[in-house]
């Protein structure tokens, strides 16, 4: 089967979508590939570069369009293109479905297998192929970055010769991916970071990030079942303005990252949030390219406010680990669609059947909603998970079985005793108390060996189990015909085997482990 | 030149004590050596004190078997390979087995025995009669082990349906020949006698043919346990103190020693002994395993070992077979120059024998300070790069801790799906000695290298150098 990758002709898209790291995988996969030259330049990969990997390479988009099985894009089709595509070709490109209706009608008339990358459904098996996770990774670390560099100060505070340096403080607004991707890397940075989201089960993520978690009083949550935050009651809102306005006097950079698919991104940050930051400090709006968060900012630029606020609503888009990173989710979901042998569109597909937009001429969106909020997902976990309550219960029922059987068993043990004492002879007593004493001395004093000494231990414990040898030393008599002897010289034989080697052994054993 | 008995008391004391001493020496790295000293001065004194004692006869054949015997034991240990610890281990359990069969024979055709009357004789038959039966058990029980371990009798369980029953039988049967042993008058009762061992002989071996080869760490210290309980009677036998305080040190350590693996397999310890398979299966839907599983190949683990910082090996049996320590100690060395924390995660129940891994370890010079115990590490995973299991399974299964009807749930087990990426090194997606599918293998950070232990190792090695 042929995989083609033409180039991006969209001016500002630098990404392009296969690197030669994923070209050598799909040929593994056993595709043939064809790239169209420089289809790599934007993103800094060479067409040498592309051939050395195995990639062979064409002039012309319109060969790779016309030729291919399966063609790789990054960026949704225009017109031209769409034109040059053949019936039954396979695309996966980026293809928004919901705001791209006329372009899904053009792809089905042309009879294209469109497979959205970006709707590809957010459930665990379907991550590795998850474009949006993949990018919004990117984009996070690169808005802690370009935030920083607008600021203009160390984002970690130091003590030095000059002087002290306060460490910055970054508010983030929404824990998706790229939210928790910029605390992380806001974190490394030495900032102090907190983070502000709708979903209260995102918390625990939040602080695994580093950042701590901020709330406002009402009690709300935001989940939903498809994983995205639903629309908050007015009084949430509310709140959440007033801690917004609170933070903004503080915080030195703001890094918003909340989007709602198929809509405008929701107004986070107001005009009076604006006016009550320092000058100098940084506003990095992910959502720009769906209208942004902060009312102020103007998509594509960066640009200061009248108060000395930056406001960046321009991203550099790392083409180079974005396109490794994008190849990579691409490479897997041919992997999943059983690479070139047994390559077959399955409608049955969870992720496929979601993201195939058009298939056979017709127009498949949008898809049945499917559940991945880890919260819905988890009844099942509850049912099994007792409450602390029940746990304590259990335990006291423990505790008192316990209770009980320890007081029986003494009961026998006693009685046994007794039992014991009433028939044997004194001598024999006597034995018995030195051996039930020996018992708990053996118990204490194994108690708390090492696990690491449990070979060395079994090997000692064997060599003095050998002193059964005194059994064959008190049996011998000078007679070698009496048979008693030669049992009792058989018995020292191998008891003294057994001495000599278990020592020998452990000391050699013990002799091995060094510190 | 004799010794009074006052003086042979004072000097089996002195002894018992050292014994003592050596085992809780044992409890850690530093005083282990001394623990061995002590051993071995307890037991030059425990046999000289006997041989100086009143009534020893035969000098001559007890120093000619000590000094064949001698030769014997260190050619077998100096010899012997680390992997095949648990062999050795488990044949020197039947030789104290053996010798406690032959000392209780000796002790019931010993004249003296026929000067008891009343009380004092019956006691002492039973103790004959208890004390040769555990060492038959010991003996043969033992030889099976040791076959198995050495792959001369398959490791898998052998059993069927009624083997408890047929045990049950047996021992109801050497009881009745018990009685009838403690009536018999002189040494006429050495037929019952005879066929009690026959039978306590048989019993050993089917108990150990029952029990699997992942099983083996619970049965090896279970029979060290035994051969304690051997020499304990003994010591009741022949009136000595001495074996009675050994031989329950002995045996109360190989009981602890074999809950302690019980515990870590989550299984009760009558479960393992009796062969009532390995947790019988608790009806219900065992939950689905999602994802698929992904292999990659030793580059590109090489790569992902140059990047990582954190790094902790989980070993396994696999490990032991495939002899691969010493390349292990070899890319621990590179990983470690290079700055990054590499650390080994070991299970209690992993290999064949008891701490069996650190020997291993040990053998191949990795130092004991980076050899972790599972309960020292596991809180560590999330933060660990990569973990690499070799020629492990079921200590790694998550089954244990979320799956309620998987065979092993509630099992402790080492919490390698943590980490940001694991490694698993193994032959083929075999299931592991429970039997149980590992659904491990399907999450997404876990990736397969498929081959011989050694050599993918060694090939990694050559990728990193």
């Amino acid at each position: 089967m042929k995989v083609g990758i033409p180039s991006e002709i969209f001016p500002s898209e630098l990404r392009v979508a296969a690197t030669p790291k994923t070209i050598k995988r799909l040929q593994k996969q056993g595709f043939e590939v064809y790239i169209q030259r420089g289809a790599g330049l934007k993103a800094n990969y060479s067409d040498q570069e592309f051939e050395e990997a195995g990639a062979k390479l064409v002039n012309t988009a319109a060969e790779i369009y016309g030729n291919s099985d399966i063609v790789l894009k990054v960026k949704e089709p225009a017109a031209e293109e769409i034109n040059m595509m053949r019936e039954g070709l396979v695309m996966l490109s980026y293809l928004w479905p919901a705001q791209n209706q006329e372009l899904l009608q053009k792809l089905a008339d042309k009879k294209v297998n469109a497979v959205a990358m970006d709707a590809i459904p957010r459930i665990s098996r379907a991550q590795k192929m998850d474009v949006l996770s993949s990018m919004a990774n990117i984009a996070g670390y690169r808005s802690v970055i370009e935030g920083s560099y607008h600021f203009g100060r160390f984002l970690n505070g130091q003590i030095t010769a000059a002087g002290k340096v306060e460490p910055a403080k970054v508010l983030v607004i929404g824990a998706g991916v790229a939210g928790l991707a910029a605390i992380g890397a806001a974190n490394s940075l030495g900032a102090i970071v907190r983070a502000f989201d709708t979903r209260k089960e995102v918390a625990e993520q939040i602080q695994s990030m580093g950042a701590s978690f901020l709330t406002v009083e009402i009690d709300e949550d935001g989940a939903t079942a498809s994983g995205y935050s639903k629309e908050m009651s007015k009084e949430f809102i509310e709140a959440e303005m007033k801690l917004f306005l609170e933070q903004a006097k503080e915080v030195d950079i703001i890094i918003t990252t909340a989007q709602i698919p198929g809509r405008p991104a929701p107004k986070l940050i107001l005009d009076y949030h604006v006016a009550a930051m320092k000058p100098g400090s940084v506003i990095v709006d992910l959502a720009a390219s769906s209208g942004g968060n902060c009312v102020s900012t103007k998509p594509g630029e960066v640009y200061k406010t009248p108060n000395g606020v930056t406001i960046v609503g321009k991203l550099d888009q790392l083409p180079n680990q974005a396109s490794q990173l994008y190849g990579n989710n691409l490479c897997h979901l041919l992997d999943d669609m059983g690479k070139a042998e047994k390559f077959k569109i399955d409608m049955e597909d969870a992720v496929v059947s979601r993201a195939m937009v058009t298939y056979n001429g017709k127009i498949n969106w949008p898809p049945a909603p499917l559940q991945v909020s880890p919260t819905a997902g988890g009844g099942a976990k509850k049912v099994a998970a007792p409450t602390a309550e029940e746990i304590k219960i259990s335990e006291e029922e423990k505790a008192k079985k316990t209770a009980i059987s320890t007081l029986i068993s003494l009961a026998v043990v006693g009685g046994l005793l007794l039992l014991v004492g009433a028939f044997a002879p004194p001598a024999f007593i006597q034995h018995f108390t030195v051996f039930v004493l020996a018992v708990f001395v053996g118990w204490q004093v194994i108690s708390n060996v090492s696990h690491s000494l449990h070979t060395p231990l079994m090997a000692v414990t064997n060599a003095i189990s050998g002193i059964i040898i005194v059994g064959g030393l008190l049996q011998t008599k000078n007679d070698f015909s009496n048979i008693m002897t030669i049992l009792a010289s058989i018995a020292i034989l191998v008891a003294s085997i057994n001495i000599v080697g278990g020592f020998v052994v452990t000391h050699r054993m013990l002799k091995m482990f060094k510190k | 030149m004799f010794i009074v008995k006052e003086i042979q008391t004072a000097a089996y004391l002195f002894a018992s004590i050292l014994f003592i001493l050596s085992l809780s020496g044992l409890s850690s790295q530093e005083s282990a050596k001394r623990g061995v000293l002590y051993g071995i001065v307890g037991m030059i004194v425990a046999i000289i004190a006997t041989v100086m004692g009143q009534g020893v006869e035969g000098h001559v054949y007890i120093i000619a078997a000590i000094a064949v015997a001698s030769v014997i034991g260190i050619m077998l240990a100096r010899k012997v390979e680390m992997t095949a610890m648990p062999q050795l281990v488990a044949i020197l359990h039947s030789f104290v087995g053996l010798a406690a069969v032959l000392v209780g024979f000796g002790s019931y055709l010993d004249p003296e025995t026929q000067l008891l009357t009343g009380a004092a004789h019956t006691i002492h038959l039973v103790e004959v009669f208890v004390g040769i039966f555990i060492g038959a058990i010991t003996f043969t029980g033992s030889i099976i082990a040791w076959g198995k371990l050495d792959g001369k009798v398959p490791s898998k369980p052998w059993s069927f349906n009624g083997l408890q029953l047929m045990n049950l039988t047996l021992l109801i049967a050497c009881v009745v020949l018990g009685v009838l042993f403690c009536k018999a008058e002189g040494t006429s009762g050495m037929l019952y006698l005879g066929i009690m061992t026959a039978i306590a002989s048989f019993i050993g071996v089917v108990l150990v043919m029952a029990i699997g080869g992942g099983d083996m760490p619970v049965v090896v210290s279970m029979l060290n346990s035994y051969s304690g309980w051997a020499a304990s009677a003994a010591g009741f036998m022949l009136g000595n103190d001495l074996l009675i305080v050994t031989g329950a040190l002995v045996g109360s350590s190989g009981a602890i020693l074999s809950m302690h693996m019980c515990h870590a397999m989550n299984r009760s310890f009558f479960s393992v002994i009796f062969a009532s398979g390995s947790g019988a299966a608790k009806g219900g839907e065992k939950k689905a395993i999602e994802g698929e599983v992904t292999a990659l190949n030793h580059e590109e683990v090489a790569a992902l070992l140059k990047e990582a910082k954190s790094v902790v090996i989980v070993p396994g049996y696999g490990m032991a077979v495939a002899k691969a320590q010493y390349p292990i100690y070899d890319l621990v060395q590179t990983l470690r120059k290079t700055g990054k924390n590499v650390r080994f995660a070991i299970h209690p129940v992993a290999g064949r024998l008891p701490g069996h891994m650190n020997v291993l370890l040990a053998e191949a010079n990795v130092p004991y300070d980076i050899v972790l115990e599972m309960d020292e590490i596991n809180d560590d995973m999330p933060d660990t790069d990569v973990v690499m299991v070799i020629g492990a399974n079921d200590v790694v299964n998550p089954s244990a801790q979320d799956d309620p009807n998987s065979s092993i749930y509630g099992m402790p087990v080492i919490e390698a799906w943590k980490a940001e990426k694991v490694i698993i090194m193994k032959r083929s997606m075999s299931a592991g000695y429970s039997g149980e599918d590992n659904p491990l293998f399907y999450k997404p950070n876990s990736e397969m290298l498929y081959g011989d232990a050694k050599a993918s190792v060694e090939k990694i090695l050559s990728f990193l150098k």
